[in-house]
């Protein structure tokens, strides 16, 4: 029995299969990943990976596949990124899952960086796509299978190797006022011992709610140093869905941090294969609900080679009836001898009503390897809460700086000050808005 | 007006009487010891003084300044300049000392209606007070107390008095735990700060700080209440002595 996404999901599919763009293979990508959805349907909390987040039941109906923004749409979203605040990044801006060529930046591209956009590269039918495309998302995941079959738009950045790319890319993807649903899939390769930046960003208006399934696939040469940054502000009525899939080459050195404070609904998966020697890994990550917010980050880190060094760290500060989900699981293969993974994850709940699942799981088939997982979850210390009003802190301002505190610890990680400082405020304004 | 003034005071923890009928008068300028054996109620009394919960007022009365005391929160009576140096300092990890302190002293000032503090200003007066106290740089990049050995924690809670500059200061065994040297540091620290219009209770479980921190008076806890009261050589007394026949007394 199907329910009234799932049906309106495949009439999306069967009436946009034959203009989406891209040659006959990828035609047959879609066609494998739209049988995958059809035979499973929307995940449901029976499934595993989805038992916190079920899909089927929070996804009430499917939205129309959103058009091409309209001039006022595009007008609107010169006005978004604001988060960031004075970093300096090249904007590529996507409307509505669209590219939008006159609101990015593309003057004078770094020598080794090459951008496109993905409803081109499929049109022009470029090679990297075959390479690259559909390699790392997990063919399995239903949400990732909706990608694949009704991407429309996204970004396609390759960097040579030995570039380094000072400027963090910033993909600012913004829902214009429309409830529409958007498909986007970028593709980023990262040559050989190049340095670069992607910062991920989502937001639009609150008041609609439409639907985001946004995937990133990202292939990090050997002796490359990326970076990548997810910030959800989505509009607190909509669905987000999006997944980051990254290989990562030997001796890279590689930064994952989700920030995640917006949407009514939102599941954020990574899925990181440490495929060569030597790499270190830093994954980390903010949430912050409030209302009936609920966010999902659902992790897998996968060891497939030897000497790798993965530090996971999620913290999440749930209000009101917010419900956060964190899922990390590390694998390490049987010859990834000498790991060293260790994830971290807490939830503070600043209410009685909200609610935080943790699921740490550790899969090792290797013998010689140090791995370890911690969960807690628990309100705001007292005892610490009263030694800062002892010394003459308001309530609302020692509860504000704990929670900094607690936060602190994640995006401490983020080696790019600027882009630190922009979330430690971004923080800093949800706790005010708080009050 | 006395800056303090306690009456009949009885306090419970979880249903259990901890104070009871307590009477103390401070007036300004005054130095107040308090001692006696541990589980008399000496930090409780310091406890329900700084508002924590848990710590329940069931009858009496606390005049601080003249004002009811309860009607306060804890950070109204410290910006109203009520100072409890902690018997033990918490950790705060991810809250940076400088920030702590900032944060505290621009609170206060806030509340009562004076301006912030410039960055320059601010950390010129830090830079001195921690001078005095022997508190390196390092310790005040640190987040608060991380780290900081026991000796460590107690000098930060007088860089914080120092910099507070309150009116009533309760100390509660800022001595223990304490060499002979970090001991002096702590006792001219609170010496310094000594003042006509600055009132201390001085909280301890020996003798030795009041030999640097001269008291003028001298008051013995007991199962919750106040049972003798002298000056400077009810301190001496009490180190010959013990508290034994102080302990029988408060057997009801
Ligand atoms: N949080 C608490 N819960 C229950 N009992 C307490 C608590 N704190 C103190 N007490 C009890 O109150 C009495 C006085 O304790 P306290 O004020 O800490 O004494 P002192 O500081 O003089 O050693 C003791 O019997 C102690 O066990
Ligand atoms: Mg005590």
């Amino acid at each position: 029995m199907k329910t009234a996404a799932e049906a309106a999901l495949a009439e999306a599919f069967a009436a946009a299969r034959d203009r989406l763009p891209g040659d006959d293979a990828v035609a047959a990508q879609r066609d494998a990943a739209f049988g995958l959805f059809a035979k499973e349907g929307l995940p449901h909390r029976r499934v595993e990976e989805w038992k916190y987040t079920d899909l089927r039941a929070l996804m009430r109906e499917a939205k129309p596949l959103a058009p091409p923004p309209d001039a006022a749409a595009k007008a609107r979203a010169k006005a978004a990124g604001a988060l960031l605040g004075d970093v300096e990044t090249r904007r590529l801006v996507f409307v509505d899952g669209a590219f939008v060529a006159e609101l990015s930046d593309l003057a004078h591209l770094e020598e080794g960086l090459t951008v496109d956009s993905l409803a081109d590269a499929l049109s022009d039918n470029d090679p990297v796509l075959t390479r690259h495309l559909g390699k790392l998302a997990p063919a399995n995941n239903v949400a990732v299978a909706l990608n694949t079959a009704l991407m429309g738009d996204g970004a396609v950045i390759r960097i040579a190797a030995g570039a380094t790319i000072e400027r963090p890319l910033h993909l600012l993807f913004v829902a214009s006022a429309k409830p529409d649903a958007s498909f986007v899939r970028s593709l980023v390769v990262v040559e050989r011992g190049a340095r670069a930046m992607v910062i991920e960003s989502h937001e639009g208006p609150a008041g609609s709610d439409y639907q985001v399934n946004a995937a990133l696939e990202l292939f990090v040469g050997d002796e490359a140093h990326v970076d990548h940054v997810k910030i959800v502000g989505e509009g607190a009525d909509a669905l987000h869905v999006s997944t980051l899939a990254a290989a990562i080459g030997a001796h890279a050195r590689f930064n994952a941090f989700s920030f995640i404070a917006g949407g009514a609904v939102v599941r954020n998966q990574l899925f990181l294969k440490f495929d060569g020697e030597g790499v270190v890994a830093g994954i980390r990550g903010a949430t912050l609900l409030n209302g009936r917010q609920h966010a999902d980050t659902t992790l897998v880190a996968d060891h497939v080679a030897a000497d790798c060094q993965s530090r996971e760290v999620f913290k999440a500060v749930l209000d009101n009836e917010a419900h956060g989900v964190f899922q990390g699981r590390i694998i390490v293969r049987r010859h990834a001898q000498k790991t060293d993974a260790k994830m971290m994850t807490q939830a503070l709940l600043l209410s009685e009503r909200a609610e935080a699942d943790n699921k740490p799981e550790l899969e090792i088939f290797a013998d010689d390897v140090q791995c370890g997982h911690g969960a807690t979850s628990g309100a705001i210390d007292d005892e610490l809460k009263f030694y800062l009003l002892a010394r003459g802190i308001p309530a609302a301002e020692a509860e504000a700086l704990l929670i900094q505190a607690f936060l602190g610890e994640a995006i401490e990680g983020i080696e790019h000050a600027g882009l630190r400082e922009a979330l430690l405020e971004a923080v800093a304004a949800w706790l005010k808005a708080r009050k | 007006m006395p800056l303090l003034e306690i009456k009949n005071l009885h306090v419970k923890i979880d249903g259990k009487e901890i104070l009871k009928s307590l009477d103390l008068t401070v007036n300004a300028g005054e130095v107040h010891a308090i001692m006696g054996p541990n589980g008399s109620g000496k930090s409780t009394l310091a406890y329900v003084l700084a508002g924590k919960a848990g710590y329940e007022p069931t009858s009496g009365e606390v005049k601080f300044d003249g004002k009811n005391i309860f009607d306060m929160t804890p950070d109204e009576r410290a910006a109203a300049g009520l100072f409890l140096a902690f018997q033990y300092p918490l950790e705060i990890p991810g809250v940076a000392t400088m920030t702590f302190l900032r944060t505290a002293l621009n609170a206060q000032r806030k509340k009562r209606g004076e301006a912030e503090l410039s960055t320059p200003e601010f950390i010129k007066r830090v830079r001195e007070a921690a001078g005095k106290l022997n508190i390196d740089q390092d310790m005040l990049r640190r987040a608060v107390n991380v780290g900081f050995s026991g000796g460590e924690k107690k000098r930060n809670e007088i860089l914080q008095m120092a910099l507070l500059e309150p009116r009533l200061a309760v100390l509660d065994e800022t001595d223990s735990g304490l060499d002979i040297d970090a001991l002096k540091i702590v006792a001219d620290g609170v010496n310094r700060l000594r003042a006509l219009q600055r009132a201390f209770v001085v909280i301890t479980h020996y003798q030795r700080l009041l030999s640097y921190i001269v008291p003028d008076i001298v008051h013995v806890l007991s199962g919750g209440r106040i049972v003798k009261t002298g000056g400077k050589e009810l301190a001496l007394e009490l180190e010959a002595r013990g508290y034994a026949e102080y302990q029988e007394e408060a057997v009801e």
